[in-house]
């Protein structure tokens, strides 16, 4: 996507502790005990027994997730699972019932919402309403966490923008309103911006739902390179294949829980799949690219699948229907 | 045609926003200054504009020539309130009606959206139906202001119930509460037997600045500057606010009491705009909506400019509602609405297509 390696600081970065693909974080044998204990002494996310519901409805049960400082972790799970809910929790627009954030170490309730914008952003999965604004006045609104009440943008501010929109090829129409684009650009101008704000914490919901199989590569892409300068990313993303490409660990959500979680070869396994998804799968290596490679065959046969809510085993299907409806209303996007 | 030069402004929109803000700020200053030094001329005496020059510049300590102590009377007793009080009651209007229009997300929406202008007007109607009005030259304003706010409140206070406030039952309490006391008034209009205050109050609802004086501008003026101020302060967080509470909370912004400070500043502005002058249509929607045309939908340019733009529209509807059928008066009001209805209708049918795709 550009020839220099992504930097969301402009050069002043954090420690470029480059990882490869071949060594993730996750991946510490060799490194001494001291240094693993200093490398999880302050993840960069951390929710710890995450609860919250809506009308006595359990949308997460007691969630953890651990995100290290330069992990890029993906979020998997059928619909309904939690995983918008779990993000809009992290970013504070949310407020849950239980439970505990921790951002780079800080309780997220105490910390001012301006802080925690300059700390987190968030590319939201369906794009709003956009009043009019061309695509470019929407990246710099990324700038706003960081400037002053009496201050407007400045030459700066315009040149993270621009470097935004040019790492996310969106530069060529920077000066359109949003309502004139299509949902693939729309979704590509949001995450401009959230680049933009230059968060420490980058959370995506389902950033390639409306991407063409190209720009679905580049952008996982492109946030695996900012990953490896130092950024930490939580994405929710479908498409098992593209997660276990690009992420360093997948967290498995299903009815508000946490099923299971680690490297993607660990997490996405045949049994998983079905039972989760209700889907069968082949797993395998794919021979071209020795990747994890996921095939999904048809839907299970309904013995194997468990019921998505494990809770309400006496629900009906449409108690279900009712939970992920639910959770959708909640998520006030739609 | 006047479209054709909205149209025409449109390279104006990729500017930067401080360039967009002193551009327009600079063309407007100028314009309110033309526009007033006009209106201070005109009249039934006469004044030319080099006497309402010298008269000004002796006011702050300029030696200047001679011209006639009648001249400088009418400038500073009768015409010069009257431009203020006008001035200061478009710049509260546009101000509070591009701040509703950000609020609700929606261009259609005017500063008495709240129930303002109704309980403004309910309360100038109990202060001349009472007689009150009649005993203080201030009973009226007073009154007027404390309707307005009291409504405000009132429509708040329903959409705020149960602690979960919603944006939609604030718009439909707003027009529950404003077809509520609008009946109210219709009542004591009919059941009024005094045709002088009926009158008085027929005068009051179409608006007015006449006999305005600078008292009028001391009740009025200071709250909408003050609260102009605040709304400008206020301008990035309603940008984001447009986008949606979700996305201005992920951005940092303290969503309800920003709503909260926003609502309540852009209602003290219309209610003391309410109360010296009664309900002048269609500023508060038209000015906002031209500006946002030309100048895109930025809070921080639309909300100072809506205020100079609306300060020169209200000077010019009332310099021309007072000369133009002279010696008597056309109202204020009548003339915003005459002028601002079909203009706005104009440009609702060239742009159906870019802005109202709702």
């Amino acid at each position: 996507m550009s020839n220099h390696p992504p930097s969301l600081s402009n050069g002043n970065s954090h420690a470029p502790d480059r990882r490869t693909r071949d060594a993730r974080p996750q991946d510490t044998r060799g490194v001494p005990l001291q240094a693993q204990a200093k490398r999880h002494r302050t993840p960069a996310v951390e929710v710890q027994a995450l609860s919250f519901s809506v009308n006595a409805k359990q949308l997460l049960d007691r969630v953890d997730l651990r995100a290290e400082s330069g992990q890029f972790v993906g979020l998997i799970g059928p619909n309904g699972a939690g995983k918008t809910t779990l993000l809009r929790s992290i970013s504070n627009v949310l407020s849950y019932d239980d439970g505990s954030v921790r951002l780079l170490g800080e309780d997220l309730a105490k910390l001012p919402a301006r802080q925690v914008a300059e700390i987190l952003a968030l590319v939201p999965q369906i794009a709003p309403y956009t009043q009019g604004f061309t695509a470019f006045e929407l990246v710099l609104m990324g700038r706003y966490p960081h400037m002053g009440r009496f201050q407007v943008e400045g030459k700066e501010d315009d040149a993270i923008a621009e470097r935004a929109m040019r790492l996310t090829e969106t530069q060529s129409f920077a000066t359109r309103t949003l309502e004139t684009l299509s949902g693939g650009e729309r979704q590509r101008v949001f995450l401009a911006r959230a680049i933009a704000q230059q968060p420490r914490v980058l959370l995506l919901d389902e950033p390639t739902s409306n991407l063409d199989v190209l720009h679905q590569l580049k952008i996982l892409k492109l946030v695996r390179d900012l990953v490896d300068e130092g950024l930490t990313a939580v994405a929710a993303i479908h498409d098992l294949n593209m997660a276990a490409r690009f992420c360093d660990r997948l967290v498995l959500l299903a009815g508000g829980e946490v099923r299971t979680e680690g490297a993607p070869g660990d997490v996405l396994t045949a049994e998983t799949i079905e039972t989760v998804f209700g889907v069968e799968a082949a797993v395998y290596r794919e021979p071209a690219t020795g990747a994890l490679a996921i095939s999904l065959i048809a839907p299970a046969k309904a013995a194997a699948v468990e019921a998505p809510v494990r809770r309400e085993t006496t629900a009906s299907r449409s108690g279900e229907q009712a939970v992920a409806a639910r959770s959708e209303a909640t998520s006030g996007i739609r | 045609m006047l479209y054709a030069s909205v149209s025409g402004l449109r390279g104006f929109r990729q500017m930067r926003v401080s360039a967009r803000l002193t551009i327009g700020a600079a063309i407007l200053l100028a314009l309110v200054l033309v526009v007033a030094l006009v209106s201070l001329s005109l009249g039934p005496v006469d004044i030319p504009t080099s006497h309402v020059a010298w008269i000004i510049l002796s006011s702050i300590g300029f030696d200047v020539p001679e011209f006639a102590r009648t001249e400088q009377l009418v400038i500073d007793q009768i015409r010069l309130p009257r431009i203020v009080v006008g001035a200061s009651v478009g710049m509260a209007l546009g101000v509070a009606g591009a701040t509703m229009q950000g609020l609700f997300r929606n261009p259609m929406a005017d500063p008495g959206i709240i129930g303002v202008s109704a309980g403004g007007a309910l309360g100038a109607v109990i202060a001349i139906a009472t007689g009150t009005a009649a005993l203080f030259v201030l009973a009226l304003p007073v009154f007027a202001f404390l309707g307005a706010m009291a409504a405000a409140f009132l429509v708040y206070g329903i959409a705020a119930v149960g602690g979960r406030f919603s944006m939609a039952t604030l718009l439909l309490a707003g027009v529950a509460i404003n077809a509520f006391l609008g009946a109210i008034v219709s009542a004591i209009i009919i059941v009024l037997p005094d045709n002088e205050a009926l009158r008085e109050i027929l005068f009051w609802l179409a608006g007015g600045l006449d006999s305005r004086s600078w008292e009028h501008v001391r009740i009025a003026t200071p709250l909408i500057v003050a609260s102009t101020v605040l709304l400008l302060l206020m301008s990035r967080d309603l940008n984001l606010l447009m986008l949606g509470d979700d996305e201005a909370r992920s951005m940092g912004v303290r969503v309800g009491a920003t709503r909260i400070t926003l609502l309540a500043a852009a209602a003290l502005a219309t209610g003391a705009a309410v109360a010296v002058s009664g309900t002048i249509a269609f500023v508060g929607l038209v000015i906002p909506h031209i500006l946002r045309l030309v100048l895109g939908p930025d809070n921080r340019v639309l909300i100072p400019l809506s205020a100079l733009a609306g300060a020169v529209f209200v000077i010019l509807a009332d310099t021309v509602a007072r000369t133009i059928i002279e010696p008597a008066e056309l109202r204020v009001g009548i003339l915003t609405a005459f002028v601002g209805a079909p203009f706005f209708i104009l440009l609702l049918i060239k742009n159906k297509r870019q802005v109202y795709s709702l």
